[in-house]
């Protein structure tokens, strides 16, 4: 090879000049220092995943390279081996930098094709009048090209979150990227969307183009990656080649150590009492005559897959929806929820899948958030609330549930998301709940600290609390759960116990879309066998509606 | 402390900060009404004397009435836009239930400050059960409020002539021989009753949780339909305060007074830093707010400006005011 000249050219020249790279870059924040001279690049035609707990300098990293942030002074950003400096996320278009961010940046009462070409609306008659035709048509030929069966004209806010997604994705394809970030992208997709998202991936990257995939789901950084950078606390710990490494080595890249998974739980004994039970369960819209019971002590799972009604399930059960038929029983006594409230007089907390939008007062502080549930206990019966044993209360819970924050006056928006959602965990503590409703509860948490929370789990259920546990992320159920509700469109179509369950048996009945009844084809048939196996529906339904 | 060194300390300063931050619109607040303290002072002789401030203060007491009621409703991030003309139809009914019903006093007053309740209370019902947004509902309250004020007075003033001791309960003196009106000692105690309740009581808490995530206090478990309801009644009780004090002060019951002062009062709110986003406010703020606003009216005349001009500067102060707010928040993200 080295006798002849030609061809080690090529290479060098291919070789030296990378589409990007990003050379000891730093950004540093008024009393922190977010990232530490990194430098990563990235070669044309490359799927490069870049990994790092939450706060490792991810985010603050991809806002440099869109100008969003301006980098210290030092660092350097080079595109096909030029010096570049990106003054703005304009800029970062014009040179063909696109970023798909965490939080969408679409606009809910605007068109699909207004929203793609927002700022760059084909116009007529000189420039004076919007050319919807030519809007609608052009982006009606990026959908088909990229193979997104969407109607340009669409309002935005009709769409569901996973096409929402797949929106913002067409927008970003729409400029002529040469590098594409993405920034979680799958964070709300189901699994036969995350397969067209990475099709779509695929199919954008030619030998003119490269993609830096962001994400915490490793089974997506192994499958669509070629290489993996990751990023600790600022700083670069390294770039490994994906096929030849180990899920576990990237993941102790990440946090420094590595994780061992512990063992399966087992199934409860089966005359464990049942805290919870949960009868027919149905609403207008959704849910069809959910049926299961919670016992003392056991985390159970609620698998399946997006829009499977887990939630829904959460949400009509704490009253935070409107029922239409059920009866819940908590104790073994009938009780009625027909709101939040009820739901937590009986002894159900409810923690949300998006806790900065459903469980904390993110501008009030750690203590505000703690007593919220609990400000009856802390009050006088004139409603005097007492400042001190709130105090009390909230620095034993900080301890106790190891919630890192400077003091209990910390407003909860500062907190880390591990810790947010350990302060949300403690509201439901300090009201002393019985049953805890955990929806996703390490959505957006990074892997060092999901092992805490599932640490948490365990250590609740051990001190006699009994868990409902919805999770899209399999390997969290199946390891955590002792029996396994497995959903699909708004029934129960199975609750296995954790000997049964695999990826392959959950995934069976996440899929099933009928449950293995005769009779069911139709709505009325359905209604039929189910009063003639229930002969005491009526009560039922007169406990339920209100 | 075994923990490293960089943990701790970096949050020490980190607590401190917001709190100062927090406080730094009153600061501004207060630091603006030092300085209009000192402008007129150099501008007129007038200004700083026992009578003017006396009158300054005197003027204070309506708005700041107002204003400390509507700081509730604005940390829930609602509106009421109903205050002014709500305040005229307490005024009104202050004079049916004293001078038409020959009431006793002490009844009279309280049921007009009821009144004022009664409209808080179907304000929180619309706002609340029937959702209907603040805004409108509470504009619907201020049309029907002026109409009422004006139907139940067929539009003419009612005079406390029978009752003079009405009076005193705005312009008597606490103090004998003192000439410094009772009006400005009530605002005074409602001021620090306000506060303790914003403050320290489970009423408190709910307004600011409401304001701040509504949808997660629902979640919490809290009832927020019922605490809605009960903030805005709460708050339409200094609706029918006001109406008492400046019938009172009047010596009158003047049925299309009010309107205008429900935007005074709001300004009030903002300046003293209340966030119109809800979650964010003081009573300390709105009182201070309240003394800009009608230290700047007070002075404004003292030294002879136009009164068309005092309405032009009033609305520049409000913009400045909550311009700086908007820099001092983002700075406080950055």
């Amino acid at each position: 090879m080295s006798n002849s000249n030609s061809p080690i050219d090529v290479i060098d020249k291919t070789a030296a000049v990378k589409l990007l790279e990003i050379k000891g870059i730093s950004k540093s924040f008024p009393g922190v220092k977010a990232l530490k001279d990194v430098s990563i690049d990235l070669s044309h035609g490359e799927i490069l995943g870049l990994c790092g707990e939450n706060g490792a300098g991810k985010s603050t990293m991809m806002k440099l390279l869109t100008g969003i942030y301006q980098a210290d002074e030092g660092g350097q950003i080079l595109v096909e081996g030029e010096l570049i400096d990106v003054d703005g996320p304009r800029e970062a278009q014009d040179l063909g930098i696109n970023i798909i961010h965490q939080e969408f940046n679409l606009v809910p009462d605007l068109t699909v094709a207004q929203n793609i070409y927002l700022g760059r609306e084909p116009k007529k008659f000189g420039g004076s009048l919007i050319d919807d035709r030519a809007l609608n048509s052009q982006t009606g030929e990026l959908l088909s090209r990229l193979d997104i069966p969407i109607d340009p004209r669409t309002y935005l806010r009709e769409l569901s979150v996973a096409r929402q997604q797949m929106v913002e994705i067409a927008k970003a394809l729409s400029f002529d990227s040469r590098i594409l970030v993405m920034d979680e992208p799958t964070a709300a997709l189901t699994d036969s969307e995350v397969e067209t998202l990475f099709t779509l991936v695929r199919n954008f990257v030619t030998d003119q183009t490269g993609v830096i995939y962001i994400s915490h789901r490793m089974d997506e950084i192994k499958e669509l990656t070629d290489r993996v950078s990751v990023l600790r606390d600022g700083e670069y710990v390294g770039t490994v080649d994906t096929a030849a490494t180990p899920i576990r080595e990237v993941i102790a890249m990440m946090v420094g150590r590595e994780i061992t998974s512990s063992v399966r739980p087992e199934s409860r004994e089966e005359n464990a009492r049942a805290v919870l039970e949960v009868q027919g369960l149905s609403t207008h819209t959704f849910l069809k005559d959910v049926s299961f019971d919670l016992r003392e002590g056991e985390i159970l799972g609620f698998a399946g897959l997006m829009g499977a009604g887990r939630t829904e399930v959460a949400r009509a059960l704490v009253g935070a929806d409107h029922k239409s038929a059920g009866v819940i029983k908590i104790h073994g006594k009938e009780v009625t929820i027909s709101n939040p409230a009820d739901a937590v007089a009986a002894g159900v907390g409810y923690l949300s899948e998006d806790r900065k939008r459903y469980g904390l007062l993110l501008d009030q502080d750690v203590s505000a958030n703690l007593a919220l549930s609990s400000l009856g206990r802390f009050s006088s019966s004139i409603g005097m609330v007492n400042e001190k044993t709130i105090a009390e209360a909230a620095e034993r819970q900080v301890a106790s549930l190891r919630i890192k924050t400077p003091s209990i006056r910390q407003a909860a928006q500062n907190l880390s998301g591990g810790n947010q959602q350990k302060v949300v965990i403690g509201k439901w503590l300090t009201r002393d709940c019985d049953v805890l409703i955990f929806d996703e509860p390490t959505r957006g948490i990074d892997v060092g600290a999901k092992e805490e929370i599932y640490d948490l789990l365990e250590k609740l259920t051990a001190a006699g609390k009994s868990i409902i546990m919805i999770s899209s992320e399999l390997p969290e159920i199946l390891r955590l759960s002792n029996r396994i509700a497995v959903m699909c469109e708004g029934r129960i179509t199975s609750i296995l116990t954790a000997d049964e369950a695999t990826p392959e048996v959950v995934m069976h009945y996440a899929t099933l879309r009928q449950p293995e009844r005769p009779g069911d084809v139709a709505e009325s048939d359905l209604i039929d066998s189910e009063s003639a196996r229930k002969p005491n529906r009526n009560t039922e339904e007169d406990g339920g509606e209100r | 402390m075994t923990v490293p060194t960089t943990e701790t300390e970096k949050p020490t300063d980190r607590v401190l900060a917001p709190r100062i931050k927090e406080r730094l619109q009153q600061f501004l607040a207060f630091g603006g009404l030092i300085i209009i303290f000192i402008i007129f002072t150099i501008a007129s002789p007038d200004f700083l004397t026992f009578s003017n401030l006396t009158s300054l203060l005197f003027s204070t007491v309506v708005i700041g009435t107002l204003a400390i009621g509507v700081t509730f409703v604005i940390i829930t991030a609602g509106i009421d836009l109903s205050l002014g003309t709500g305040m005229s139809l307490c005024a009104v009914m202050t004079g049916v239930f004293i001078v038409n019903w020959h009431l006793p006093l002490a009844v009279g007053v309280l049921l007009a400050i009821l009144f004022g309740g009664l409209i808080g209370f179907i304000n929180g019902f619309n706002v609340a059960v029937l959702k209907i947004p603040p805004f409108i509902a509470t504009l619907a309250m201020m049309l029907v409020a002026a109409g009422l004020a004006l139907v139940i007075s067929q539009s003419t003033p009612i005079y406390f002539t029978k009752s003079p001791e009405f009076s005193n309960i705005s312009t008597g003196n606490l103090i004998p021989g003192v000439n410094f009106p009772n009006a400005v000692f009530i605002l005074a105690a409602v001021a620090i009753i306000a506060a303790v309740i914003l403050n320290k009581t489970v009423l408190g808490r709910y307004t600011y949780s409401i304001g701040s995530n509504e949808e997660a206090t629902v979640l919490s478990g809290i009832n927020v339909r019922k605490w809605l309801i009960v903030i805005y009644t709460f708050a339409g009780l200094f609706t029918g305060l006001a109406g008492v004090m400046i019938s009172a002060r009047l010596g009158s019951a003047q049925p299309a007074l009010g309107s205008g002062y429900e935007l005074q009062a709001i300004a009030a709110v903002v300046i003293g830093g209340t966030s119109l986003f809800g979650g964010k406010g003081t009573i300390v703020g709105t009182v201070i707010g309240a003394l800009v606003m009608s230290s700047l009216t007070n002075g404004l005349q003292v030294v002879s400006v136009p009164q068309e001009w005092q309405s032009v500067i009033l609305g520049v102060v409000i913009l400045a005011a909550v311009y700086t707010d908007n820099i001092r928040r983002r700075e406080a993200k950055t």
